[in-house]
């Protein structure tokens, strides 16, 4: 039941979030320091969420950088989002099956 | 209803809905590798519909953290939602009433939002409606796909496909900062910053939630005072 709480909480504040600006103000944010600050989140964040975490998201650290390698050599190669993705599986994958046999 | 807009909305709307459902089938089974069950990750998906958000909040409420700290999670990563709604809000005008706008807004997501701006006809309801639909069963879709995966197939494939959604975090931090020297900077903070709460003494009891907001707001609040947007850039 904790669960659903939470997921219903999650759910409220990220609706509300998007709803209210759109229901309630109809002028455009004119603060530079607010405008940069929502210009800067979502990538401060998603690598926030990425690094170390990706290192210790599998079942060695040698696979979680293995990962993280791939993942940013095809990124930066500008691949398309889902190659990068099954990419960095790949190489988890990889490590994982040649620890096995080492 | 104008099936005409609608329709044309369902087919801009395609791409979006297929990107996701690959996306999503990520967190679904990384969802899954965490302990919940496949119809759970998928409510968790129906009624979110944000990445970034999602991930953090399957970290917190795994961690078992207080609502507080769920709720402020969400509060903070997606806070840029409220600048796109602001953005989008200006563009639909006043012929938009208030009902429809709280549906819209429901499923403004980045992808969503950049079509909805990149439109050079006025927006009307039905084109919004249909824009959203196929994204979110594409997202929900393939939460409930990626989930059943996780849930069927051996440890080691599920740990390999619970990279995925790093992977898709990577393909869309990377290329920014390679674009852009701010960009750089602060995700250069923010990794400095989530570094210092994995490992260094003290910090590191801090909860991983917790440690994400802070590292997030502190690396943007940094950089929004050291290189601010230029004047009147539009989103």
């Amino acid at each position: 039941m904790k669960l659903y709480g939470s997921i219903f909480a999650m759910a409220l504040t990220t609706y509300l979030i998007r709803a209210l600006p759109m229901a309630v103000f109809r002028k455009p944010i004119r603060n530079r320091f607010l405008r940069s600050f929502l210009y800067y989140v979502p990538y401060t964040c998603l690598a926030a969420m990425t690094f170390p975490a990706i290192l210790s998201s599998t079942d060695s650290i040698l696979s979680g950088a293995a990962a993280l390698i791939a993942g940013v050599a095809l990124a930066y190669r500008g691949k398309r989002l889902i190659v990068v993705a099954l990419g960095s599986s790949a190489a988890v994958l990889l490590v994982e099956g040649l620890l096995q046999i080492l | 209803m104008d099936l005409q807009e609608f329709r044309l909305g369902l087919g801009h709307g395609l791409s979006v809905g297929v990107g996701y459902f690959s996306v999503s089938f990520g967190f679904g089974a990384m969802a899954v590798s965490q302990g919940l069950k496949v119809l759970d990750a998928m409510l968790i998906s129906l009624t979110n519909l944000t990445s970034a958000g999602q991930f953090a909040g399957l970290t917190v409420i795994v961690a078992g953290a207080t609502l507080a700290e769920l709720v402020l999670t969400q509060l903070i990563i997606n806070s840029r939602y409220a600048l796109m709604s602001l953005a989008l809000s200006q563009r639909m005008g006043e012929r938009i009433g208030i009902l429809p706008r709280l549906f819209i807004a429901f499923f403004n997501t980045d992808e969503i939002f950049a079509l909805a701006m990149a439109r050079k006809e006025p927006l009307s309801v039905a084109y919004l409606l249909g824009l959203g639909i196929l994204p979110i069963f594409g997202w929900t879709g393939g939460t409930f796909l990626g989930a059943l995966a996780g849930s069927v197939l051996p440890a080691g494939i599920r740990a390999a496909l619970g990279v995925m959604l790093y992977g898709m975090f990577l393909a869309i931090v990377i290329p920014a900062v390679k674009r852009a020297r701010n960009l750089l900077a602060a995700v250069l903070l923010a990794l400095v910053c989530s570094c210092l709460f994995a490992w260094a003494p003290g910090l590191k009891n801090v909860s991983a939630g917790l440690a994400i907001v802070l590292c997030t707001v502190v690396a943007s609040a940094l950089c929004a005072v050291l290189f601010p947007m230029e004047e009147e850039m539009s989103t």
